[in-house]
């Protein structure tokens, strides 16, 4: 094992890149150039957006996919496939619905064939622990979510994992849920009650990094890089409402809000290869009239708005990014402003936000004016949305090119740009006889 | 296993204990019995002695039961190893999916025409070659269906679950075990349910059928059937309804309510649904604590045993490289070997059916597959216009529903050709047409796939929708067009699939029926196939079924599966 000020290295990943294969053109880089260690002894956050890649890198680590060029080390050892000592929790539990909660648990000691009544012993040992005492004979489908993950800790546990990596394991539960387990969670390591050495934390959730890590990677998206790395030197348990916790929060969203320069570059439009994000009009529209109204009156601060609405940052990012875009708002240091038009889309009625909604994608966005372009040219003014995808995917993998064009088409058919059959993947000139009449 | 039935070792039998055990120790005799009389001597051309006296049925129902159990474990046999093959191996996935899909539009009679001699004379002497040919008939009427259902259930295993399985280093073997064949077993199930309903149609088909001078009886109902149709003895007809009418009963709750309850364990959902299956056989069996513990401690003898076994060396699965070169190369092996095959397999075919076959015949046998066609169509129109307005009527009503809905299922079990006779008693007696009376005999036994998913179908409807249509004041004949046959499209295209591969099947028994030494013969593709059936000759047959086949999988896939999408993509309500 290699030292590093005197620290013994749990993991090492180095110049770690990925791609993910297209059916027939280029490939998708997922992961790029990004270099970790994980110590004895620590508490590691991945935190990143969806798209970059965190989820990816776990399943590297745990040598369920290989990267396509860079190298792990386990223990000092490369890896070169599925990994001893290794224990995941999942998001959705991965429980198997026909075991109980003692089968579920015995599950991976059976594997490592370690003979009955022990497996057994460590079983019940490891559902005390884990403070599911009482439910050995329960079907996971008896139980409650946070029961369920419950057993997906044990689970991981019994094996006596060095290294037990999280895979947004709180995220599926509810506010309540999660934070109790994350606190029994903090307790068993900060006692030594768990023999694992270090923890690797993957999440969308800011806070929950804050709250539970030692360190923080923040990660970029498309394709996923490495941004920045902050230490977080706060004593266990720790105050979410401590001014200094408060401060480590606001400077993550800062880091995560901020745009790489030339990504929109200074112009005003976003072009063609820009992954539009995932926003729906209506989340939009609620949104500015949040910041519009009291207490914010057009100005708020990143988290305390995300937990005033009640969004985790993951779904607040995409919203935001799409008001930039679109000129509505501007984010900067951690806080977002409604520019002029956002103000005046808010006052408008109906009809007049969605030509202002119409104006702005047609200037702003340039799939959006390219698509309308289209349909005006074309005779019978039709167009196929095939013909935008093969588009798109110069750029995007398959799925992407279809998600992008989604946002695209949403945003174009509430702007009244064109209209959009489903069924025939058509876009065409707003015309309802014909959509009408189909079957 | 409860931990709370570990601690406790030493229980004495209950009341429950004694009628179970009672029960298997029957049903173990019977099968013995049953099994033995089924490799008795026989020389070919002996005619088998078969009486219409009633009290001869319940011993013709066993052999004719023992018959779907043999195909029943085949068809098992045969899933756990193509669909596996197909689902762990890209290559053999590109071929062996295909060749199932055809293997299913392949009807079934034409099968048991072109094996059954093969199968006489690899067991000479036995009567055991011609219950082998029955066997395989019924299995090509389950086995493709159930491997099928296996083969996508394997596809769609969680990839969580895979993950974790793989992390927590179980082997190939205890993931197939622990994951992949528990996750598949509600699906497998439910299909293998199905498939036994469709099957009881070919056992009775099989067990009388004559291929040249080959003549297959087999003692049981089938058979029992046939011979008071040349006896023209109504009264014997009775009684083997009767019978088969028990027999499915006693299949469905012995063998598949219990199944059916005992699988809702390996359902992959999270929450506990309302209405899950019971069966009072199963609850029996749990409430027989003694003969529990007995099954539970030969699971652990069994662990025990496996435990103390050396371990075998265990490949640590590890990434693999492959040079761009070896990966070309084992592609040009590979798609050499298959088209290399596949021209050898035309050829033999187009060479066979040329040995005995005007080339003029064959446009002759696509104009009769034509035809054959119009009536499966026009038969399914009709009989959607009768049971879709029921079958909703029915739906919508949750008290009828739960009523008809498994005596759909029962119906669609019981197999129509055993009604054939009555039909055909009726046709002489009143001189009517075979040319469009034989017609509804097709879709006797298939109909009941479009009533009971139409019922579903018309279940599922959301109460708000009806609600909210009832609000709006949307009724009568606007209430169907635009909320009841959208809301049950999908399920009733899913019963009009089922139903139009059996009704193809049926044509070839359908097509042509006597009473007596009156027969009646419909012009189409299914009488041709049995008109040289009983003359045995072979390539007029492969080239009847070749043709059949070949209408099947291009209706099958250029209509039914665009329509099935398109409904599945605009008209699901979930």
């Amino acid at each position: 094992m290699e030292t590093r000020e005197g620290k013994i290295n749990l993991l090492r990943l180095s110049n770690i890149r990925k791609l993910f294969k297209k059916a027939g053109g280029e490939d998708h880089l997922v992961l790029n150039g990004i270099s970790l260690t994980i110590d004895e002894g620590e508490i590691v956050a991945l935190l990143g957006r969806s798209g970059s890649g965190k989820s990816t890198m776990l399943r590297i680590i745990s040598g369920l996919v290989r990267p396509d060029s860079g190298e792990v080390f386990y223990g000092g050892k490369p890896v070169n496939g599925p990994v001893k000592g290794l224990a995941m929790v999942f998001q959705t539990f991965a429980l198997f619905p026909w075991l109980t909660v003692l089968e579920n648990v015995e599950l991976g000691l059976e594997a490592l064939k370690v003979p009955r009544a022990e497996r057994r012993r460590r079983a019940l040992a490891a559902i005390d622990l884990i403070g599911l005492d009482g439910f050995e004979s329960a079907y996971p489908k008896e139980l409650s979510g946070g029961m369920r993950q419950r057993v997906g800790f044990a689970r991981a546990l019994v094996v006596e994992p060095t290294l037990l990596l999280m895979d947004e394991a709180f995220s599926a539960l509810d506010v309540l849920t999660a934070e109790t387990l994350r606190t029994d969670l903090i307790e068993l390591w900060l006692e030594h009650r768990i023999p694992t050495k270090g923890i690797l934390v993957v999440s969308h959730n800011i806070e929950e990094a804050v709250l539970l890590a030692d360190r923080i990677i923040v990660l970029g998206t498309n394709p996923g890089v490495f941004i920045a790395e902050i230490h977080i030197p706060l004593e266990h348990p720790r105050d979410r409402e401590a001014p200094a916790f408060r401060k480590l929060v606001d400077e993550v969203y800062e880091i995560m809000t901020k745009r790489p320069r030339g990504a929109t570059g200074r112009s005003d439009v976003v072009p063609m290869s820009y992954r539009l994000p995932t926003a729906h009009v209506n989340q939009l529209a609620g949104l500015m009239e949040a910041l519009a109204a009291e207490p914010y009156n057009g100005r708020a601060d990143l988290p305390e708005l995300a937990e005033q609405m009640g969004f985790s940052a993951d779904q607040l990012f995409p919203l935001l990014e799409a008001l930039e875009i679109l000129f509505f708002a501007h984010t900067e240091g951690g806080d977002v402003e409604l520019t002029p038009s956002g103000k005046s889309y808010v006052d408008a009625d109906i009809l007049r936000r969605k030509v202002i909604f119409a104006e702005h994608t047609i200037r702003h966005i340039a799939l959006a004016a390219h698509i309308r372009r289209i349909i005006d040219e074309r005779p019978g003014n039709r167009a196929p949305e095939e013909r935008f995808l093969r588009e798109l995917e110069d750029f995007f993998s398959e799925d992407e090119a279809e998600r992008v064009l989604q946002v695209a088409i949403e945003w174009g058919r509430y702007a009244e740009h064109f209209a959009y059959e489903e069924g025939a993947g058509m876009l065409s000139l707003e015309n309802p006889e014909s959509s009408a009449n189909t079957l | 296993m409860k931990l709370s039935d570990l601690n406790k070792s030493i229980h004495l039998p209950n009341l429950w204990d004694i009628i179970a055990f009672l029960l298997v120790m029957g049903l173990i005799t019977l099968l013995a019995w049953g099994s033995r009389q089924m490799a008795v001597p026989y020389t070919q051309g002996q005619e088998i002695p078969l009486s219409l006296d009633p009290s001869c049925l319940p011993l013709y129902a066993l052999r004719t039961v023992l018959r779907m159990v043999a195909a029943l474990i085949f068809s098992l046999i045969f899933t756990f190893t193509y669909a596996t093959l197909a689902a762990k191996s890209r290559r053999a996935e590109e071929l062996l999916v295909p060749i199932l899909d055809i293997l299913q539009s392949v009807p079934i009679l034409g099968f048991l025409s072109i094996t059954v001699t093969g199968f006489i004379a690899m067991f000479p002497g036995s009567l055991f070659g011609v219950e082998c040919a029955s066997i395989f008939a019924i299995f090509t009427s389950q086995a493709w269906n159930m491997a099928f259902s296996f083969y996508q259930s394997l596809r769609t295993v969680p990839k969580e679950l895979q993950e974790a399985s793989v992390l927590f280093g179980l082997s190939s073997w205890q993931r197939f075990w622990k994951l992949e064949t528990p996750f598949a077993t509600p699906g497998l199930i439910w299909n293998m349910m199905m498939s036994v309903s469709g099957g009881w149609f070919f056992v009775v088909a099989s067990e009388a059928i004559t291929v040249g001078k080959t003549a297959v009886t087999l003692p049981g109902i089938g058979s029992y059937v046939a011979l008071a149709i040349r006896d023209k003895n109504l009264h014997a007809i009775g009684w083997a309804l009767l019978t088969m009418l028990l027999v499915i009963l006693l299949y469905d709750q012995l063998l598949f309510r219990p199944l059916v309850a005992w699988a809702e364990k390996f359902k992959f959902e999270m929450t506990e649904s309302q209405d899950s299956a019971e069966s009072w056989l199963l609850n029996m069996f749990l409430r027989a604590r003694f003969l529990r513990n007995f099954v539970g401690s030969i699971g652990q003898i069994r662990a025990m045993v496996m435990e103390s076994l050396p371990a075998l060396p265990r490949r640590q699965t590890t990434f693999k490289d492959l040079s761009p070169l070896q990966v070309r190369v084992r592609q040009i092996v590979w798609y050499g070997l298959l088209i290399g095959g596949l021209a050898y397999c035309c050829w033999t075919l187009v060479t066979f059916v040329n040995s005995g076959v005007n080339p003029s015949e064959i446009g002759k046998v696509f104009l009769l597959g034509l035809i054959t066609l119009v009536r499966v169509l026009i038969l399914l129109l009709l009989a959607s216009l009768i049971w879709v307005p029921l079958g909703v009527i029915i739906g919508l009503n949750p008290r009828w529903a739960t009523k008809v809905q498994p005596l759909a299922q029962f119906l669609a079990a019981f197999p129509a050709n055993l009604l054939f006779p009555i039909a055909v008693f009726l046709m002489v007696r009143y001189r009517l047409s075979p040319e469009i009376w034989t017609a509804p005999l097709m879709i006797l036994g298939t109909q009941w796939y479009i009533l009971f998913n139409v019922i579903a179908g018309a279940a599922a409807i959301p109460t708000d929708l009806r609600e909210a249509a009832l609000n709006m004041g949307v009724t009568g004949w606007r209430l169907w067009k635009r909320l009841l046959l959208p809301g049950i499209l999908p399920s009733l295209l899913t019963g009009l699939v089922t139903a139009s591969g059996g009704t193809w099947n049926a044509s070839i028994v359908a097509e042509v029926v006597s009473w007596g030494d009156t027969t009646l013969t419909a012009t189409g593709l299914g009488s041709y196939i049995a008109q040289w059936t009983e003359k045995g000759d072979y390539p007029h047959i492969v080239l009847g079924i070749a043709v059949m086949s070949l209408y099947v999988v291009c209706i099958n896939r250029f209509f039914w599966r665009k329509v099935y999408t398109i409904s599945q993509t605009r008209y699901r309500l979930d």
